[in-house]
This record gives C-alpha cells, sequence and structure tokens, in this order.
C-alpha cells in the first residue's frame, strides 16, 4: 500500500456501503450465544434472507457479546430506517419468523422480543464494551467506522509521549486486572526507564472459575485492545508487543491474529504507523494452562519461554522484565480504555465512576440470578442494583445470600453490605477485592464452607509449586476445608483453618497464593455459624 | 492433684513404637531412685497391670496409632488421665511406625509379607492380633496431647528434664532441645 | 573524612546500624551476627526466595518481606524476631515436614540437616497438619549418589549450583502445586542423565538427605555447602590451590 490509511475516508467508506443496505442483522457469535447455537441461527437468518432474495440488501453481521448471556442467541435487527429490535433465545426455527416480521410485514415476533429499556440494558455504560455486539470483530472496517484507531492517530500526530502519559495519569484510569494499581504511574515507570529495548505487554491470561471480561474484549473488539497497546508503547518508547492469551481461548487467538493482520495491511501496526516515525510490531504469545501466568512475572517468563513460575520483585518488569529489558504489563481490558480517554479527554473519563475509582468496569455476572452475562457498569455502582436492578435478583422463592467477587482471589459479601459501592477500597475493605471482574451471585442454599472449599481446590491446583507456603499451604488449607465440610471437622481445626489464612496470605511470594486464603477469611467472617455448625454437629456433607 | 501417698500416678503407655522411648525412660539410671518417692506407676509395660487406670495424673505414651488396640488405649487413656505427653519420635510423628503410609492400603501390604514373601503357609493373620488402621497416626491426631517429647529416642535427660518440670507443676522449659530423630 | 557514598543507615531489631547499599537484609542480619533462618538461600548462588522461612518485619507496618531478596534502603526498620514471625516460621516448617516423608530416625542426614535443625530452633515440637505421606521412589540409578525424593524439599539449591556452578543444569522442576518435583535432564532417571558430570556440586549443597553419597547410612552425611563461596570467589579470584592440596 502507498501511504498511510485516511481513517476518515476508510470510515466514510463502510458507512456509505452500510446505508446501501435496508436491514443489517446482527447474530450474536460470542461464545456464550455459540454455546446456545447461534451458529446454526446465523445460518437460518442467511437461508431465510436467501429464500427471499434479500440477501444482498440485508447483510447479517455476526457480532460479539450482547450482554445478557443466559437468554441467548441473540439477535439485533437494524432497519435503515425504524427503530430496531433485540431477540432472545432465538432458534433456529424462530430465524424465519423475526425476518418475516421486519421483511415481509409478517405478525411480530414480540413473544421473542428483548425490551432494551430494562434495566439490564440501562444500568449499564458500555466504554470498552461499546462496539461488543455491534459490531464484526473481524472486519477492521467496522471498528474504523465507529471511530476505530482515531485516538492512536490523535497521539501520534498531536501528542508527545509525556503528554499521553499526563492524559493517562489525569484520567485516573486503574489497572483492570484486579489489584488497581494506577497506569498512569505504572507507564511513566517504564518511560523512565533507559533503554535501547523496550516491552509492553497485554495480559489477556484471564482465568477465574466463571469470568470471561477479557475473553470478550479480545473476541468482541480486538482492535480496541491493539489500538489501547499501540498508545502504551508510544507513550512509554517500547518498540515491541506481546498480546499473552490463554491456550483455553482458541477464538481470541484467532480473533487477535486476523486484527494484527488487518492492522498491518493499513499500517496500523507494524512500521511507519499512520505516517508518522512510530514502529511497533505485535506478537501473540499463547499461555499452557497456567493460572499463575496472569501473575506478571511468571507471564514474562512464559513469554520467554521458561515456566511460569512468578519470581522475587524488585526488581520490578519496569526495571528488568521481558528478556532483562524493562517492560510494562497492562490487562486488556484496562487497554481497551485508552482510546476512549484519549477521544473524550481525562475530565470526561473521570465523570464517570467515584473519585478514587473512575470509569466503568465489565463484570461476567453469574450465578443464581435471573438474567447472568456480561455486563458493563459504572464504578461505584452498589451491588444491590447489580443483583436485583441488572441480574433481576435471585429467581422466585430464594433470597439473596452472598457475592464473590475477584474469583478464588476474592471473597464473599453478604446481604448486609450490599449497598457497599463498587470500587478498589471499598471492596477490599470488605475482605474481598476487585478483581479481573468474576461475580458470582448465590442465593440461601449456597453452604460457605463448601463454598471456600470450591475456590481452595482452584487454588490448589493452580499453585506453581515454588515457595512452601503457597504449594503446602493450599493443600493443607482445601484438606482441612474438605474435612470440614464432610463433617469430620474438630472445633480445633477452624482455630488451624485461620492461623494457615494467615501465614499463606503473609507469606507467600505471589498474589496468587497471597489472596488464595481470602474465599476462605471471608466466608469465616461473614458466616462462621456454618463452620461452626458443621465441626459441632459434624453434619455430614450434603453437597 | 496427687495420688496416694502424695505421689503422682505415672503411666507410661506402649502404641506402635519399637519401646526404645521405654528403653530410654530406663537410661536415667540412677535419677529413677529420685524419681520413686514422687511417683507411682500406675500403668507400664514394666508393670503388669491389664487395664488402663482412672485418675492417672501423667502418661508418657509411646508409639504411634497404628491399629484398633493402639486407638482404643489412646481414647481411654485420653479419658482417664490430666497430663498427656507424646512420647517419642513415633507418638509425635508416626515416624518409623507411619512409613508403611505411602504404601497406601495396609491389606495389599499385609499380603505382600505374609503372602507373597513366604514360603510356608501363607496368610495374612487374621486373629488375636488387632486389625491395622488404613494409616498409622501421631497420636495428636487422635487425641489432644498436652506435651510433646520428640526424639528417636528422646535422650534420657531431656525425658528427665521434662517429667520434673511436669512433677513441679512448671512450664516445660522454652529452652528445650527439641530435635527429632 | 571516610567516604559515604553508598552507606546508608537503617534499624535491625532496634539497633542502628550501617549499611551499604546494594545489600540484603540477611547479609546486613548475617554481618552482625543477627540469626535469620534460611533454607533455599545459598551464599554463592542466585537467589530463588521460595521456603519463605527468612521473611522479617520491615516498616512501621510490619510488612513481611524475604530477607534473603530485600535490598536494604536507608531508614529501614527490620525486624528479624516477634511472636508473628515465630509462629509463621514454624507453620512453614510444619508445612514442609507434612509434605514430604521426613523420618529423622532413619535419614542420612540425621544431625546433618538444615530442615531438622531449623524445625529444632523454631521450636517445633510438632506437625499440626496433617501428613500427605505422597508415594515417592527413590533414584539409586547414579553410580555415586542416590536421590531420596521423600526427603526433597524443592529448595533448587541443586538446580542453581548445577545450572550456575558447575553449568551442565542435569535439574530442574516439573509439574506444579503438589506434584511439583525434582526431574534430571528431560525427566530421565539420574543414571540416564547425560548432562551429569558427576561433580556431586548438588549433593554438597543440598540442605535434607534427599542427595547423598551412595552407602552412606543414618547420620553419616556431611555436608560442606560453603564449596559454593570458594569456588566462585577462586573463579573470580583466580586462587588455585598447589598441585596436590586440591580434594
Amino acid at each position: 500500500m502507498a501511504g498511510p490509511i485516511d481513517l476518515n475516508e476508510a470510515a466514510e467508506r463502510e458507512l456509505q456501503a452500510r446505508s446501501s443496505r435496508s436491514c443489517r442483522i446482527k447474530v450474536c457469535c460470542s461464545t456464550a450465544c455459540l454455546s446456545a447455537g447461534s451458529g446454526a441461527t446465523r445460518k437460518a437468518v442467511e437461508d431465510a434472507l436467501r429464500a427471499r432474495g434479500r440477501d444482498r440488501d440485508c447483510t447479517v453481521v455476526p457480532t460479539g457479546c450482547m450482554g445478557p448471556c443466559s437468554l441467548g442467541p441473540l439477535v439485533r435487527v437494524e432497519p435503515r430506517e425504524g427503530p430496531s429490535e433485540l431477540y432472545r433465545s432465538v432458534g433456529e426455527a424462530d430465524a424465519e419468523r423475526i425476518v418475516a416480521a421486519h421483511l415481509d410485514d409478517g405478525p411480530a415476533a414480540g413473544d421473542l422480543a428483548l425490551d432494551e429499556r430494562l434495566p439490564f440494558f440501562t444500568s449499564q455504560r458500555r466504554v470498552v464494551l461499546a462496539n461488543a455486539g455491534r459490531i464484526d470483530p473481524d472486519r477492521i472496517e467496522d471498528y474504523i467506522a465507529e471511530g476505530g484507531y482515531r485516538a492512536l492517530e490523535h497521539v501520534l500526530h498531536r501528542m508527545s509521549p509525556s503528554e499521553v502519559i499526563d492524559v493517562v495519569k489525569a484520567s485516573g484510569l486503574r489497572g483492570r486486572g484486579g489489584a488497581g494499581f494506577p497506569t498512569g504511574s505504572k507507564w511513566a515507570l517504564l518511560a523512565a526507564a533507559d533503554s535501547p529495548q523496550k516491552f509492553v505487554i497485554a495480559n489477556g491470561d484471564e482465568g477465574d472459575p466463571g469470568a470471561y471480561m477479557d475473553r470478550t474484549v479480545m473476541e468482541d473488539d480486538p482492535h480496541r485492545v491493539l489500538e489501547g497497546l499501540a498508545i502504551a508503547a508510544y507513550a512509554t518508547g517500547a518498540r515491541q508487543g506481546y498480546i499473552y492469551v490463554r491456550a483455553e481461548y482458541p477464538r481470541a487467538v484467532e480473533r487477535l491474529e486476523r486484527a494484527i493482520r488487518a492492522a498491518r495491511r493499513y499500517r496500523l501496526l507494524g512500521r511507519g504507523i499512520l505516517g508518522a516515525d512510530f514502529t511497533f510490531p505485535v506478537e501473540i504469545r499463547i499461555g499452557a494452562g497456567a493460572f499463575v501466568c496472569g501473575e506478571e512475572t511468571a507471564l514474562i517468563a512464559s513469554v520467554e519461554g521458561r515456566r511460569g513460575n512468578p519470581s522475587l520483585r524488585p526488581p520490578y518488569p519496569t526495571e528488568r522484565g521481558l528478556f532483562g529489558q524493562p517492560s510494562m504489563i497492562n490487562n486488556v481490558e484496562t487497554l481497551a480504555n485508552l482510546p476512549t480517554v484519549i477521544l473524550e479527554g481525562p475530565e470526561s473519563f473521570r465523570s464517570v465512576g467515584t473519585q478514587t475509582s473512575p470509569g466503568t468496569k465489565v463484570f461476567a455476572l453469574a450465578g443464581d440470578l435471573r438474567t447472568t452475562g456480561l455486563i458493563e457498569v459504572p464504578m461505584g455502582i452498589t451491588l444491590r442494583r447489580i443483583v436485583e436492578e441488572i441480574g433481576g435478583g435471585v429467581p422466585e422463592g430464594r433470597s439473596f445470600k452472598a457475592a464473590q467477587t475477584g474469583g478464588p482471589s476474592g471473597g464473599c459479601i453478604p446481604a448486609r453490605h450490599l449497598d457497599t459501592p463498587v470500587d478498589y477500597e471499598s471492596l477490599r475493605s470488605l475482605g474481598s477485592i476487585m478483581g479481573s471482574g468474576g461475580l458470582i451471585v448465590m442465593d440461601d442454599t449456597a453452604r460457605m464452607p463448601q463454598v471456600a472449599r470450591f475456590f481452595m481446590e482452584f487454588c490448589r491446583e493452580e499453585s506453581c509449586g515454588k515457595c512452601v507456603p503457597c504449594r503446602v499451604g493450599t493443600v493443607q488449607l482445601y484438606g482441612l476445608l474438605d474435612r470440614i465440610c464432610q463433617g469430620r471437622g474438630r472445633p480445633e481445626d477452624l482455630e488451624l483453618l485461620s492461623e494457615l489464612c494467615t501465614v499463606v496470605r503473609d507469606t507467600s511470594l505471589c498474589g496468587l497464593g497471597q489472596s488464595s486464603p481470602n474465599p476462605v477469611t471471608s466466608t469465616l467472617r461473614y458466616f462462621p455459624q456454618e463452620y461452626l455448625d458443621l465441626v459441632r454437629t459434624r453434619e455430614v456433607d450434603r453437597a | 492433684m496427687n495420688g496416694s501417698r502424695g505421689r503422682v500416678r505415672l503411666a507410661t503407655v506402649w502404641l506402635g513404637g519399637c519401646s526404645g522411648c521405654h528403653m530410654s525412660f530406663l537410661d536415667l539410671d540412677e535419677l529413677l531412685f529420685d524419681l520413686v518417692p514422687r511417683v507411682e506407676v500406675v500403668y507400664s509395660p514394666l508393670a503388669d497391670v491389664k487395664v488402663y487406670p482412672e485418675h492417672v495424673d501423667i502418661a508418657l505414651v509411646e508409639g504411634a496409632v497404628a491399629n484398633e488396640d493402639n486407638l482404643r488405649l489412646a481414647r481411654t487413656l485420653r479419658d482417664r488421665t490430666r497430663t498427656v505427653v507424646s512420647f517419642g519420635d513415633c507418638a509425635v510423628t508416626g515416624n518409623v511406625t507411619a512409613m508403611r503410609n505411602p504404601l497406601g492400603d495396609p491389606q495389599a501390604i499385609l499380603h505382600a509379607v505374609y503372602v507373597e514373601a513366604v514360603d510356608r503357609d501363607p496368610g495374612v493373620p487374621d486373629r488375636v492380633v488387632p486389625t491395622l488402621l488404613p494409616k498409622v497416626l501421631p497420636l495428636h491426631q487422635v487425641v489432644s496431647v498436652d506435651h510433646f517429647l520428640p526424639g528417636c529416642p528422646p535422650r534420657a535427660e531431656r525425658i528427665h528434664q521434662v517429667l520434673v518440670a511436669l512433677l513441679d507443676g512448671r512450664p516445660l522449659p522454652d529452652d528445650r532441645d527439641i530435635r527429632f530423630g | 573524612m571516610p567516604d559515604r557514598r553508598g552507606v546508608l543507615e537503617l534499624s535491625l531489631d532496634g539497633r542502628r546500624l550501617n549499611a551499604r547499599e546494594g545489600q540484603t537484609v540477611l547479609q546486613v542480619a548475617r554481618e552482625h551476627g543477627v540469626p535469620i533462618p534460611t533454607l533455599c538461600f545459598l551464599e554463592g548462588l542466585s537467589t530463588w526466595g521460595s521456603c519463605r522461612i527468612c521473611m522479617v518485619e520491615v516498616g512501621p507496618q510490619r510488612v513481611l518481606r524475604p530477607a534473603c531478596a530485600t535490598p536494604v534502603v536507608e531508614d529501614m526498620e527490620i525486624r528479624t524476631e516477634s511472636p508473628r514471625l515465630r509462629a509463621h516460621r514454624r507453620m512453614i516448617l510444619e508445612m514442609l515436614f507434612a509434605e514430604g516423608n521426613h523420618v529423622c530416625a532413619v535419614c542420612v542426614a540425621n544431625e546433618h540437616c538444615e530442615l531438622q535443625s531449623a524445625a529444632a530452633q523454631a521450636g517445633m515440637d510438632h506437625v499440626r497438619l496433617e501428613y500427605a505421606a505422597p508415594q515417592r521412589t527413590v533414584d539409586a540409578t547414579h553410580d555415586r549418589y542416590v536421590f531420596d525424593p521423600n526427603r526433597c524439599i524443592l529448595c533448587t539449591r541443586c538446580v542453581r549450583v548445577c545450572d550456575e556452578v558447575e553449568g551442565a543444569h542435569v535439574w530442574d522442576i516439573a509439574g506444579r502445586g503438589e506434584s511439583a518435583h525434582l526431574i534430571a535432564d528431560m525427566n530421565v532417571s539420574w543414571g540416564q542423565a547425560g548432562s551429569c558430570t558427576d561433580c556431586g556440586k548438588c549433593v554438597t549443597v543440598c540442605p535434607t538427605g534427599a542427595l547423598f553419597v551412595r552407602g552412606t547410612s543414618t547420620g553419616e552425611v556431611r555436608r560442606a555447602p560453603d564449596v559454593v563461596v570458594r569456588l566462585t570467589t577462586a573463579r573470580r579470584e583466580h586462587q588455585w590451590l598447589p598441585a596436590g592440596e586440591g580434594q
């Protein structure tokens, strides 16, 4: 290709092509809907259009996640004129009916319609997921038409690296991987590192049970991650990027590979990006099935092709990281915030969320709720609104008992703290963490020692085995919890349980071990009676 | 706390162990004479007493809990004793007695020993000898234990040090020589 | 006036001391005769920081940091002893004893074992945790040495000395979590490990009875872990023994 891409022109071209069609039918092809059969739904929609000879006039767009995953397959019909309509649970047989309703003036498929004025939708605020469910993630043109790569263009042509860092600092953006470290400060550390070779790495190694925020971001809007990564590289002086994706996410890998190829073709990655003197190649590295590789020092080891063990800090990665060079790891959701931070400015970004936790957060809402799925909410929203408004509350006849945030590294939050605002500090003060965005709701049938045992089993499986407290402590904690759950526990076991939790938390080498007791300590804190009952009555395990 | 004529009622118990700890106890030699006026040995493999008595003040328990007899006796002695001391490595850790644990099911081990490895009259003994527990356990995993005296065997001086402290009603010294093996 | 560059002042168990920039808490403590227990740390090898028994309390918040891997900074406030540290160290030792099959009475390293003496110093008189009693097979395939994984605490001293001093890298860790274990070469028996030079450095630095000279009986092991410092120093300083004085 001759010159750099003209983003305005490309966007215009795409929008024109769209306006020549009378209708766009979007079929959610994210993993959840695909597993509910949206592949067949998509084909049925295409067949229905072809049967009417309308397949050129109406486009079927396979999109990413539309949100209420438990109601899939989801289909949105967007006529050129008139309001669009969202449909739920669209099976193969329903496709014809929906197409007929819109194209043949047939009877409305009102029984399948999903009202987008429901709190599930209106209580959300989609920034990171702005394009998810709306564009075809495999088409870079779709991303560009939505304003994609404008932020990169802006920083390359109109901002110095330090100005970019100042904007990110001013935005108050914090790491979305869990710890909540200020992103701008991290960037400044890497920018200050004096080295001819620096690296930025996007962390897509999400692995909490029940969580799929990062997967969705990568699968549904891969270019947003790439754009964020390129902005990070420009600001920090890194000249090589990696995206670390777990092998269990083959679709994310495929999408990202395709996105990288497309971006290179358009010179949005690689050499001379957007006509600027900025070169930034990006490569994908695939994990080998270890949760601990989400920890940044273990991730670095894994990218280097070594065993994924965490290592001691200091030195921090920004001092000595990948291949011994200054490096920085940002979570993919963090990176996906950057185009918005740049284009809309730090003040606008700060206008959402709270003072200390600005912006939005994506959660994978799961468990005993009427509606579960992937949601993005302004920080500071109360847990109650997430549970009752967005999730529609727990099903009839049951009552809310607790919510687990932060997966195996987090803790449970009981009903009496439902009005807690969801931000980094508030969750921590309750003995849980924000984490990467897993949110599991449990009704009154949940038994908390069993919940703790479940998460401890996960940590035991995922411990790398390097440090003693995590390697042995998680095994011992699991064994104790199992004994207690089976009604074979002794009262003194609870004391030992607490002491083990303290030692593992205080002395483990990395975050995995340090946070692994959280599910135990928080359930002990809020539901001590359940443990006491088990050790006193030696009740038989019902689970 | 004291039994007849002001003497402390002492028991020494032999569970799953080699009796080496008892041998070491006898190595107190002339120090034993000093103990005589202070203790009354009410139960011991060194004395011919069949039933573990009530109201025992101190029990030194040698050996791990390896079979059902051990388990029963451990529970009985706990019920009837004020101060229980895990006496030696087998009682404290399982030690040599517990070396069968990694091998798994005791029936398979008995079979290997009494059937596969013998030429004449193969057969697992099933009468008189008590049934083995699935796993050999240290004493404190079966009943609560008040003090621990590791060593294989604990040296006589250490036994003396601990016993005298207990007889005097003093706490066990912090700087006491703890060593396994 | 003496050169004060790179010198900093800190407090160690309430004592004000001088230390040099770049030193670790452990180095400073040892220089001043303050004992901090260690297991995976061995002078002359890279720092691995996995055993976690050298944890000390740092700062007014009393944050726990591994002494072996924590560089000293100006005005650092370090405590090497407290009820909490004692309890934590003891628990970590209990974890190690519960994890493997440590039977001191029949161990080649009895009375010459760093794990055993660390437990004694920590006042660990029994293990409250359940013993895992794992089934592990002894590797006696090497002509000179034996590896008994029942006694291995995964400190990786052998891995590091073989890689960093001998340059052979026979040993490494395979498996994760409770399945983590030491392997030779690409998971072959030690006798089959073609990269092994039979030098015995791993045997010399092993803190327990996991690696030992074939034919050693109970309590007969003798260690010389300082051989690492002697070797690395000699190499650096080109100090070679006169002929005939080598071992």
